[in-house]
C-alpha cells in the first residue's frame, strides 16, 4: 500500500550539498519543498567523538551501508560486473549533509578550458587531436556563465584563499584569507617557483576565521586538528550542508526535511515527472509524494540508478552509442610521489582538510599538447590534512611491508614523509559507463547500478606525464629517497583512490549527446533537474566539490525560473 | 634539524585560546549554531581536561570474547609480533595489545561484515573487483589461523608456536606468497587482513583494546586526539613534541 502526500512545490531526491542548496534557494524564494534523505539526521553536536580513525575513516561510519546498496563493477564489458562489497575507490554519503558532511573542504573551480573542452581542443590542434573513441564535448555552459554561481558558492561557505593563477577570472575576491600553513608547503611553493610554475594555497572551504555568510549562518575558525575528510568537523569550522544551507532552508518555514526517507521511484507520465515514492526506512512504509518539480540531488551513482530504475530518459546504449543516461562515466587519476627526508621532520598531524598548496600549470591546456599524445592534465598538489597513523605507514622503496625493517623504517619516516600528488583528468569514452546490473539487487529488490570502466590508453598517458612531474618535483624538494611511478594499468576498485565519481548523466547544448540543458533541466522531461557530479560532462584534473554546488545554484535559478513560467529553459 | 622539547599543553590557556578562536565548546562538548553563540568570545567555563589518564589497574578488558581456544590466540598472537616486532623502539604486537584489538573486532560487526554487501551468487573475480569470498573475517580468521599450524606441522614438524622466529617468518612469507592452502580463499588475501588488523591494533585509539597506553603513538611521535593546534604550531619550522592523548582524555 502506498500513501499519497499532499502535493508540494519542489521535492529532492537527496538532501546533500546539492539538495541542500536547492532547498534553500528555493525555499527563500517562496517555494514550498520536501527533501528526501534516506539516511538519518545529524549535527555538529554529533563528533564530539570523531577523533577516531577507526570508527570513521577505516570502518566508513559516516558512510553509506553497503549491506543495503551498493554498486556492481567491472573493467570492460567483457568482464562479469561483481558487487561492490566493501569500500575501497570511493566512499559513499548517507545522511542529512551527503558527503558534504565528510568532505576534505578542497574548492577548486573548474578551468574555463573544461566547459568549452571540444571547442578549445579542436581550434588550438585541430580535430585529430581527439583520439578515437572519447566521447569529449562542450558543457553547453562558459566559465563566464558560471562565475557568478562559483562565486555564490564562496560566499555561502567562506572559502578561505589569497590567489589563483591560471585559474579563470573572478568577480570578487576570496571571502576569507588563506588558511595558515607549515613549511612542507613553503618548500614546495619555493622549490616550485624556482622551476618557473605557479604554486599557491589552494582554496579550503574550512574557515581560516570565524565567518557569518549571506545567508546569516556562523561558522567558525578551523582549529587545525585534522580529521576532516570521512569525518564531521566538530567546532562546525568545515563549510557543510548541515551548518549552511540547511538550516537556512529550515529558517524559511518552507521547508519540510524527511531523514529516513528513501526514494525508490519517479513517477512519470508524458515526459513529465509526478512526483516519487519512498520508503520511510525505519517502518518500511511507501509514500507517494506529488510534487511540480523533481530534483534528483543524491550522487552520481544514485542519480543514474534511479533514473534507469524509473525508466525515466533513454539509457546509453554503447554498442550504437545511442541513448544518454549512463553516458560520460569518469573517474580520476590520482598518482602521487611520497618524499622520505633524512634530514627534515614535519608535524604532520598538524593540518586541515582543505589546506594545500597547489599549481595549474600541468592542468588543463594550460600547457603545450602539441608533441604530447593525450589532452588536459591535473592539478599538483601537497596536502596538509592531518595525517593518521594507521593510514599512513609508508616506506622508501624496497623496504619490506612487515617485519622488523618495516617498523623501524615506518617509525622513522612518519614524520619525514610528504607527498606530492595529482587530481589528472579522466576523459569519457564509448567503453565506459553506467548501466543496470542483470544481477545484484538492493534490499528493496531493485537492480543496483553497474560501473564499467577503465583508464584508456590516453588517461594512462596523462597520468604518466603527471606522475613524473610529482617525482620531478619531489626530488627538487631535497627528498632523500622518493617513491616509484604508480600503476595506472587497470583501475582498481579496492584501493582509495577519491570520492570524485562523475557523468551518466551529462549537460550540453544538443539533446543527442546530453541529458541535461545548461539549468540541469532534463531534456526528456522539463519539470525534473538532476544535479550533482552526474552532470559533468568529463572529469577535471581538481577537486569536484565546487563545480557541483555551482551547478547546484545554477539549477535553483532555473527551478525558480520554471515555476513560474514552466516550459524549456533554454 | 634540533627538535624542539614543548611540554604539555597548558590545557587552560590551550583551551581559552581554542574558544576565543571557535566561540564554540562548552567543557567536552562541542556546541553547534545558537546555543555556542550565546557564549562570549572570553568564557573561562572550560574546565581542566585530564591529560594522562593512565589509570593503573587490571586490564579487564584483556580477556577473549572471539576466541574459545587459548592455542589460537597463541599462535594469532606469535604472528603479529612477527609482523609488528618489538624492538629499541619499544612494544611489539603482543606488548600493544594487538591480539587482543583482533579478537574484540572478530567478535563485533567487523567479524561478521555487517555493513558489507553480502547477497549471492559469489564468484571468484579479478584482483581489482576485491571481496568476493562467501567467508565472513571470523571465519577466514579461523580457517587461516588453521592452515597456518597446519603448514608449520607439515614443514617443519612442529606447531607454529615452538618455531624459531625466523622459521615463523618463512610460515608468513608463504602465506603472503599464495603457498599455504586455505579452502575457500588465496592464502595471501588472509595474510593482508593480518597484516591491517595488526596495524589498525598497533594505532588505533586505546579506546578498542591495543595502542595500549598510547605506545603505538608515542612510537611514531603521533599526538592522538588534540582539539586545537595554535597558529604557531601551524607554523613551527622545528618539530614538536606533543604529549599524546586519546579519547578517553575528552570523554572524562
Amino acid at each position: 500500500m502506498v500513501t499519497k502526500l499532499p502535493k508540494t512545490d519542489v521535492v529532492t531526491v537527496g538532501v546533500g550539498w546539492t539538495g541542500g542548496i536547492i532547498a534553500a534557494e528555493a525555499a527563500k524564494a517562496g517555494l514550498k519543498v520536501v527533501g528526501l534523505e534516506r539516511g538519518g539526521n545529524r549535527g555538529t553536536e554529533n563528533f564530539s567523538m570523531k577523533h577516531d580513525e577507526l570508527r570513521y575513516a577505516i570502518r566508513g561510519e559516516l558512510m553509506q551501508d553497503l549491506s543495503r546498496e551498493t554498486l556492481t563493477f567491472r573493467n570492460n564489458s567483457g568482464q562479469r560486473g561483481l558487487p561492490m562489497r566493501q569500500y575501497g575507490s570511493f566512499m559513499l554519503g548517507n545522511g542529512v549533509g551527503g558527503a558534504g558532511t565528510h568532505w576534505n573542504g578542497m574548492t577548486d573551480r573548474y578551468n574555463p578550458y573544461d566547459f568549452e573542452i571540444r571547442s578549445k581542443t579542436v581550434e588550438r590542434y585541430g580535430e585529430n587531436k581527439i583520439a578515437d573513441g572519447l566521447l569529449i564535448q562542450d558543457w553547453g555552459i562558459t566559465y563566464d556563465e558560471m562565475e557568478p554561481y562559483y562565486t555564490m558558492f564562496d560566499k555561502m561557505a567562506g572559502i578561505s584563499a589569497d590567489e589563483t593563477p591560471l585559474r579563470g577570472k573572478r568577480s570578487e575576491p576570496f571571502p576569507n584569507p588563506a588558511l595558515k600553513h607549515g613549511p612542507e608547503l613553503d618548500l614546495f611553493k619555493e622549490t616550485t617557483k624556482k622551476m618557473g610554475l605557479n604554486p599557491f594555497t589552494m582554496p579550503a572551504a574550512n574557515n581560516s576565521q570565524p565567518y557569518q555568510n549571506p545567508d546569516g549562518q556562523h561558522l567558525a575558525g578551523c582549529q587545525m586538528n585534522g580529521f576532516c575528510e570521512r569525518f564531521g568537523c566538530e567546532y562546525g569550522a568545515k563549510a557543510s550542508p548541515n551548518v549552511t544551507v540547511i538550516p537556512t532552508a529550515l529558517k524559511t518555514g518552507n521547508f519540510d526535511l524527511r531523514p529516513y526517507s528513501e526514494v525508490i521511484e519517479i513517477l512519470h507520465k508524458d515526459g513529465k515527472a509526478t512526483g516519487v515514492i519512498y520508503v520511510d526506512t525505519r517502518t518500511g512504509e511507501k509514500f507517494e509524494q506529488p510534487a511540480d518539480i523533481v530534483a534528483i540531488t543524491s550522487y552520481t551513482f544514485n542519480n543514474n540508478r534511479l533514473l534507469l530504475n524509473s525508466k525515466l530518459g533513454t539509457a546509453y546504449n554503447p554498442k550504437t552509442q545511442k541513448g544518454t543516461i549512463g553516458k560520460n562515466y569518469c573517474y580520476q587519476i590520482i598518482v602521487g610521489t611520497n618524499g622520505f627526508f633524512d634530514d627534515r621532520k614535519f608535524n604532520t598531524a598538524i593540518g586541515s582538510g582543505g589546506l594545500g598548496a597547489t599549481l595549474d600549470n600541468f592542468n588543463g591546456d594550460n600547457f603545450d599538447h602539441t608533441d604530447l599524445d593525450f589532452i588536459h592534465g591535473g592539478m599538483i598538489t601537497i596536502n596538509q590534512s592531518g595525517k593518521r597513523p594507521i593510514d599512513n605507514n609508508q616506506v622508501p622503496p624496497g623496504v619490506p611491508s612487515w617485519g622488523k625493517e618495516f617498523k623501524q623504517q615506518s617509525l622513522k619516516y612518519y614524520n619525514r614523509m610528504i607527498n606530492v600528488h595529482t587530481y589528472g583528468a579522466v576523459m569519457p569514452n564509448v567503453n565506459n559507463y553506467l548501466d543496470l546490473d542483470p544481477t545484484y539487487k538492493d534490499i528493496h529488490g531493485k537492480p543496483l547500478v553497474r560501473m564499467t570502466f577503465d583508464f584508456s590508453e590516453t588517461d594512462r598517458k596523462r597520468g604518466e606525464f603527471l606522475n613524473n612531474k610529482t617525482k620531478e618535483i619531489m626530488q627538487e624538494m631535497g627528498a632523500t629517497h622518493v617513491s616509484d611511478n604508480e600503476s595506472l594499468e587497470h583501475y582498481d576498485i579496492t584501493k582509495y583512490q577519491a570520492t570524485h565519481n562523475t557523468g551518466g548523466v551529462i549537460m550540453g547544448a544538443d539533446p543527442e549527446t546530453s541529458a541535461v540543458n545548461s539549468y540541469l533541466q532534463m531534456w526528456e522531461a522539463e519539470n525534473v533537474f538532476v544535479v550533482g557530479g552526474s552532470a559533468y560532462a568529463h572529469q577535471s584534473g581538481y577537486n569536484a566539490t565546487h563545480t557541483l554546488g555551482a551547478l547546484a545554484y545554477r539549477a535553483s535559478e532555473g527551478i525558480i525560473n520554471y515555476s513560474k513560467k514552466g516550459g524549456s529553459l533554454v | 634539524m634540533s627538535e624542539k622539547n614543548v611540554p604539555i599543553l597548558d590545557k587552560r590557556s590551550s583551551r581559552r585560546t581554542f574558544i576565543k578562536n571557535s566561540g564554540l565548546t562548552v567543557g567536552g562538548v562541542v556546541l553547534g549554531g545558537a546555543l555556542g553563540s550565546l557564549l562570549g568570545k572570553d568564557s573561562e567555563v572550560a574546565p581542566q581536561v585530564q591529560v594522562q589518564g593512565q589509570v593503573q589497574g587490571q586490564q579487564h578488558d584483556q580477556a577473549l570474547e572471539y576466541f574459545t581456544n587459548r592455542a589460537d590466540f597463541q599462535l594469532l598472537s606469535q604472528a603479529t609480533e612477527r609482523i609488528f616486532p618489538e624492538d629499541e623502539n619499544g612494544p611489539g604486537a603482543i606488548g600493544l595489545g594487538v591480539p587482543y584489538y583482533i579478537d574484540h573486532q572478530l567478535a563485533g560487526k567487523w567479524g561478521i561484515n555487517a555493513k558489507d554487501y553480502r547477497y549471492g551468487p559469489f564468484y571468484d573475480g579479478e584482483r581489482v573487483q576485491g571481496y568476493q569470498s562467501q567467508l565472513k573475517y571470523h571465519q577466514i580468521y579461523d580457517l587461516g589461523i588453521e592452515a597456518i599450524e597446519k603448514h608449520s606441522q607439515v614443514t617443519f614438524d612442529k606447531r607454529f608456536i615452538e618455531l624459531e622466529g625466523e622459521q615463523q617468518d618463512e610460515v608468513l612469507v608463504a602465506l603472503e606468497n599464495d603457498e599455504v592452502n586455505i579452502p575457500g580463499l588465496k592464502s595471501s588475501f588472509f595474510f593482508e587482513i593480518l597484516r591491517k588488523s595488526t596495524i589498525e591494533g598497533a594505532y588505533a585509539d586505546p579506546l578498542y583494546g591495543g595502542n595500549k597506553d598510547m605506545q603505538g603513538w608515542k612510537m611514531k611521535e603521533y599526538p592522538g586526539v588534540q582539539m586545537s593546534y595554535s597558529a604557531e604550531q601551524v607554523a613551527s619550522k622545528e618539530f614538536i613534541k606533543v604529549q599524546p592523548a586519546s579519547l578517553h582524555d575528552t570523554h572524562s
